[in-house]
């Protein structure tokens, strides 16, 4: 998919999305701000979290071993898939061979990436998203916007127009009263379900154990109310042990919505066991590379150590300005622009690392730290190296390097803009510019050259006189 | 660092190319300090363009001869740009991980570069220059200024306050508050040109921000921003005008 320009075009022309998109990133952002305030040495906690990320990840394939033991340990079965349609051949094989028919799930950004509904419903399951934000999402046939707010792209108007339309209930734009209709329906879904699918926040080597986080509490019944729950979760979403998942909680909700803490906060450790009251009879987890291991090895591997905040979301004036489905797959942002070409290849996903000013604000809220500007940088030399780049623009930076590095060409390049410029300004200001830099003059004009260089001016000053006892006036 | 007596100035492409009186308020306000200002001539660009839009081989080229030139002067070099000033001390390290002899000089280098508001700030410990900038006319109120915090300079290089310690002092200049103020510009180098649908709703934000505070003058340390900021103010028919704080600090200090 290469149309990234044309959907940002569309993004911009919608001003109920800059609208809505604004106030919500304004609203969090500072929600972030003061929740991170009230951490006592909060730079210290997400230095130690940056640390237990990194470190685990430095010996990943060791960490998902023992994780894949302790599991099994707890009475889960384990499953590897090393790409999306193998993820989604396991569950539907899970499904069929227990004789499931209705799925219900929650918490799941790896299925987003997998496509797994398309799936399920082509294997003739019915499949239901419990998750307010992803139901409507459902219902209305498009994807999620944003990492914790799915829906953030749509005014309240539409999500009651859709929930009119598809489920027959009066309209109403109340949020109130839809998350009512909502809850309602959803009830009824999780009595009735056999099989339940989330994805997880955080697997703990340790102790085998998977973690949920989430404010609406339908994660805990869908793990809980099927007979049959399986988990699918990316191979990085490790941490080494309890305490370091303490870490990641003390920052996960603050970067996130800028909550002390969720909600509910669920540890997952097995189905349930004799004498035990609720939990599902059998447990699964599709542990899910899908291109992970390829990034692991490279350049972007703490891209790997990501969170999954969507802190960088808030923060990003691209993201505020286009929304999520811009970026055009599941995960959107400044985040996306990595993880989507790392997962996927530069090659058909250029355009992204394009889509940001290099203005830090990502890396400066990043509660792990991640160095997302350099890791763009990255993508844009990989870029640059493998992919298909206009001619136009290769020649031009040639032609830049080639002349900024003999400073006599660069003056005579100079020179000779100086004088094009004098074309084609008016009143020392250029209107329109041709060919690639006419981007620019898109939304701005340029500002001449001026008659003479600084360096031009500075050969022309008057030589001072050396101010007393100081060395020789200065050398031109 | 005792105050020295003479530093290089690094006066960037666009300085060079588009506002060399910039360049020269610079020199003025060193040399009040009794600071000796050297040029090293051939100086180009720190290639930046190139570095940012991928093409590392050729940004390269240019970098190896930046660190040349400047590698052959001595004392500190000043830069009066925070993307510049964070190009030569950080990135270049990224440029030339595969070329340890100039990965060593580029290290010596970023020991000796300066952005200019930190140089005076954190090198030479000035807070207050002096600078006094006279009202228009009797009975006129001060003259509102927005500062706007370029990226690189905040986040890149971390100067949270250093050019508005400077600013704070100087006499005769009230300063506006601006919503966002920390949010970008939208000048990005070439962002601007391949994503400049995305860029110019940028600008038209900051702007829009800007005119909202009611000032007359937008200063910032970078002359990227502010040529984009400048482009954008210039095609809407806006008064508000643009000013590098050097050239605020070289008015204030001569009285004008």
């Amino acid at each position: 998919m290469s149309h990234f320009l044309d959907r940002v075009e569309t993004a911009l022309r919608d001003p109920d999305l800059k609208t809505a998109l604004g106030r919500a990133t304004e609203r969090l952002g500072s929600r972030r701000s003061v929740s991170l305030d009230s951490l006592p040495d909060s730079d210290a906690v997400r230095d130690m979290a940056r640390r237990a990320k990194l470190g685990l990840l430095r010996d990943l394939a060791g960490n998902l071993e023992t994780f894949e033991k302790n599991l099994i340990k707890n009475g889960v079965q384990v499953h590897w898939a090393e790409d999306g349609a193998a993820a989604n051949r396991i569950m539907v094989d899970i499904a069929k061979s227990r004789g499931c028919k209705r799925a219900v799930k929650s918490k799941s950004m790896a299925t987003e990436e997998t496509h797994l509904n398309h799936d399920l419903l082509e294997a003739g399951l019915e499949v239901l998203e419990t998750d307010l934000g992803e139901y409507i999402v459902q219902l209305a046939e498009t994807t999620p916007s944003h990492i914790i707010l799915p829906i953030i792209h749509m005014t309240k108007e539409s999500i009651g127009k859709v929930m009119h339309e598809k489920i027959k209930v009066p309209y109403t734009s109340d949020p109130e009263k839809l998350a009512k209709i909502a809850r309602a329906k959803l009830r009824e879904a999780f009595l009735s379900a056999d099989l339940g699918i989330t994805g997880a926040n955080f697997g703990v080597v340790d102790s085998g154990a998977l973690v949920l986080v989430s404010n609406e509490g339908n994660a805990r019944l869908v793990t809980t109310l099927p007979r049959v729950h399986v988990a699918v979760m990316g191979i990085e979403k490790l941490v080494p042990s309890l305490s370091d998942l303490d870490l990641m909680i003390k920052i996960l909700a603050r970067s996130a919505t800028g909550q002390k803490i969720t909600t509910y906060t669920s540890l997952v450790t097995g189905p349930r066991r004799e004498g035990e009251a609720d939990g599902c009879q059998e447990m699964h987890v599709i542990l899910l590379d899908n291109g992970r291991s390829r990034i692991l090895g490279g350049p972007l591997a703490e891209i790997l150590g990501c969170i999954r905040c969507g802190a960088c979301l808030n923060a990003c004036p691209v993201y505020k300005n286009v929304g999520g489905h811009a970026y055009g797959d599941t995960y959107p942002g400044p985040i996306g622009s990595i993880v989507t070409p790392g997962l996927r290849g530069i090659k058909a996903w250029k355009e992204l690392p394009d889509a940001s000013s290099l203005c830090g604000a990502c890396r400066d809220v990043c509660p792990v730290r991640l160095d997302i500007p350099r890791m763009l940088l990255e993508l844009r030399k990989q870029a640059v190296d493998e992919a298909s780049i206009p001619w136009a623009l290769r020649i031009g930076l040639w032609g830049f390097g080639v002349a900024a590095s003999r400073p006599w060409l660069y003056r005579a390049g100079a020179g000779l803009f100086r004088w094009a410029s004098g074309l084609m300004a008016k009143s020392g200001w250029i209107r329109k510019l041709p060919g690639l830099a006419a981007g620019w003059t898109r939304s701005r004009d340029l500002k001449a050259p001026a008659p003479k260089s600084f360096q031009e001016l500075w050969r022309q000053r008057p030589v001072r006189p050396a101010p007393a006892g100081k060395e020789a006036a200065p050398v031109r | 660092m005792p105050k020295p007596s003479k530093v290089q100035l690094f006066h960037t492409c666009i300085i060079n190319e588009v506002y060399p009186e910039v360049g020269l308020a610079v020199v003025n306000v060193l040399e009040r300090l009794d600071i000796a200002v050297e040029v090293p001539l051939n100086q180009t660009c720190c290639g930046q363009p190139a570095f940012n839009g991928g093409f590392h081989a050729d940004a390269r080229k240019v970098a190896r001869l930046t660190v040349d030139i400047l590698s052959a002067t001595k004392g500190p070099i000043i830069i009066p740009s925070g993307s510049c000033g964070d190009m030569l001390t950080h990135q270049y390290h990224m440029l030339f991980a595969d070329e340890p002899a100039y990965l060593e000089k580029s290290h010596a280098l970023s020991e000796r570069c300066h952005e200019f508001s930190m140089f005076l700030v954190d090198v030479l410990g000035i807070r207050d220059l002096g600078a006094h900038l006279r009202a228009s006319g009797p009975g006129v109120a001060a003259p509102k200024s927005a500062y706007h915090p370029s990226c690189h300079l905040l986040r890149g290089l971390g100067a949270k306050s250093q050019p508005q310690t400077l600013l704070a002092q100087v006499k005769g200049l009230a300063c506006a508050e601006v919503k966002d103020q920390e949010e970008c510009c939208g000048f990005g180098g070439m962002f601007s040109v391949k994503n400049s649908a995305i860029s110019g709703a940028m600008l038209e934000n900051k702007m829009r921000n800007l005119e909202a505070s009611g000032a007359e003058t937008v200063i910032s340390c970078d002359m990227g921003c502010l040529l984009h900021l400048a482009g954008g103010l210039h095609r809407k028919g806006s008064t508000l005008k643009v000013k590098h704080l050097a050239q605020v600090l070289d008015e204030g200090m001569s009285g004008r």
